[in-house]
């Protein structure tokens, strides 16, 4: 991968400030492919009786990551945005466990990316998230 | 036949408004975003007051994907469990304390959410309503709304399926 263009995908995602306010760090970023985590955090219970943090905040980790996702696909020239995003909760996050997304851009025409991604705790043989979203491309 | 006078309106809107503060103090993410919930009669809308936290791309700037979606999906689980908790309070032949109605509360779990972002979402406040358009004893399919300056120009709206929780 072009380090600029990866240096230019690191340096886009490192300054959103709700990406910040949770937390969020990107693991690895490929040809439009990208690894992003969050630590878990009390405030972002969403489950008080179990502990769970809430769907938002593992949608909020799968749509930065999908966004980063389509921008580091080689022919993806400047910022994308999100034109739906859908999110199945298969499993709760395990309570204490890092959170971490993994966002591949399988497809990119002139106007639309099609982005895919999956979340996992620590238990990686089952996905905690699957996401399934259209991005604009373009400049 | 003695007549029973009506309850006071004061005492009606000091249960319910205690009843729907109590559920949204329980969820620390909702205190996270900053969500806040105006009542009117059973109809409650979701308000995200505006602050930085929220903002994805600050160049725009515009709000974070993800602080939208968190909202519309608040503002469905919240919807469904206010009217289990409405049935609960508001039924006279089942007197239950507000504390107790929450007592014995278990939260919708969201099977799958799906957000439409119709325009970027604007550095003020928004809203959004939820409408339930099924509930059952298994699953409730939710529509939720969300708009900023004017009610028929929505600026995301979501789609969402949840698991009711089962009562004993």
């Amino acid at each position: 991968m072009i380090e600029k263009k990866k240096k230019a995908v690191e340096d886009f995602f490192a300054i959103l400030p709700h990406s910040m306010s949770l937390g969020m760090g990107i693991d690895f970023i490929r040809n439009g492919e990208v690894g992003m985590s969050m630590p878990y955090d009390n405030k972002l219970i969403g489950d008080p009786q179990t502990k769970v943090i809430h769907g938002g905040a593992v949608f909020a980790l799968l749509d930065t990551c999908c966004g980063a996702a389509a921008m580091s696909h080689p022919e993806q020239v400047g910022p994308t945005a999100t034109i739906d995003l859908r999110v199945d909760y298969m499993r709760p996050a395990t309570p204490r466990q890092r959170i971490k997304a993994i966002a591949t851009c399988y497809n990119l025409t002139k106007n639309v990316a099609f982005v895919r991604a999956i979340a996992l705790d620590d238990n990686e043989e089952k996905p905690v998230a699957m996401a399934a979203g259209a991005f604009v491309t373009g400049g | 036949m003695v007549k029973l006078s009506p309850e006071p309106v004061a005492l009606i809107k000091k249960r319910r408004n205690e009843a729907l503060s109590k559920l949204i103090d329980s969820i620390p993410y909702i205190s996270f975003l900053g969500v806040d919930f105006d009542r009117r009669g059973d109809e409650i809308t979701a308000i995200l007051p505006f602050k930085d936290d929220l903002i994805g791309n600050p160049s725009l700037p515009a709000l974070h994907g993800g602080s939208i979606a968190a909202f519309l999906e608040i503002s469905a689980i919240i919807e469904l469990s206010w009217m289990q908790i409405w049935r609960q309070i508001e039924n006279p032949s089942l007197i239950v304390e507000p504390s107790k109605a929450l007592g014995i509360l278990s939260l919708p779990k969201t099977i799958d959410f799906s957000v439409d972002y119709l325009r970027s979402g604007l550095p003020r406040d928004a809203y959004a309503r939820a409408k339930v358009n099924r509930v059952g004893r298994r699953y409730a399919s939710v529509h939720v709304e969300a708009w900023q300056d004017n009610r028929n120009r929505l600026f995301a709206q979501g789609t969402g399926h949840f698991l009711m929780p089962q009562q004993n």
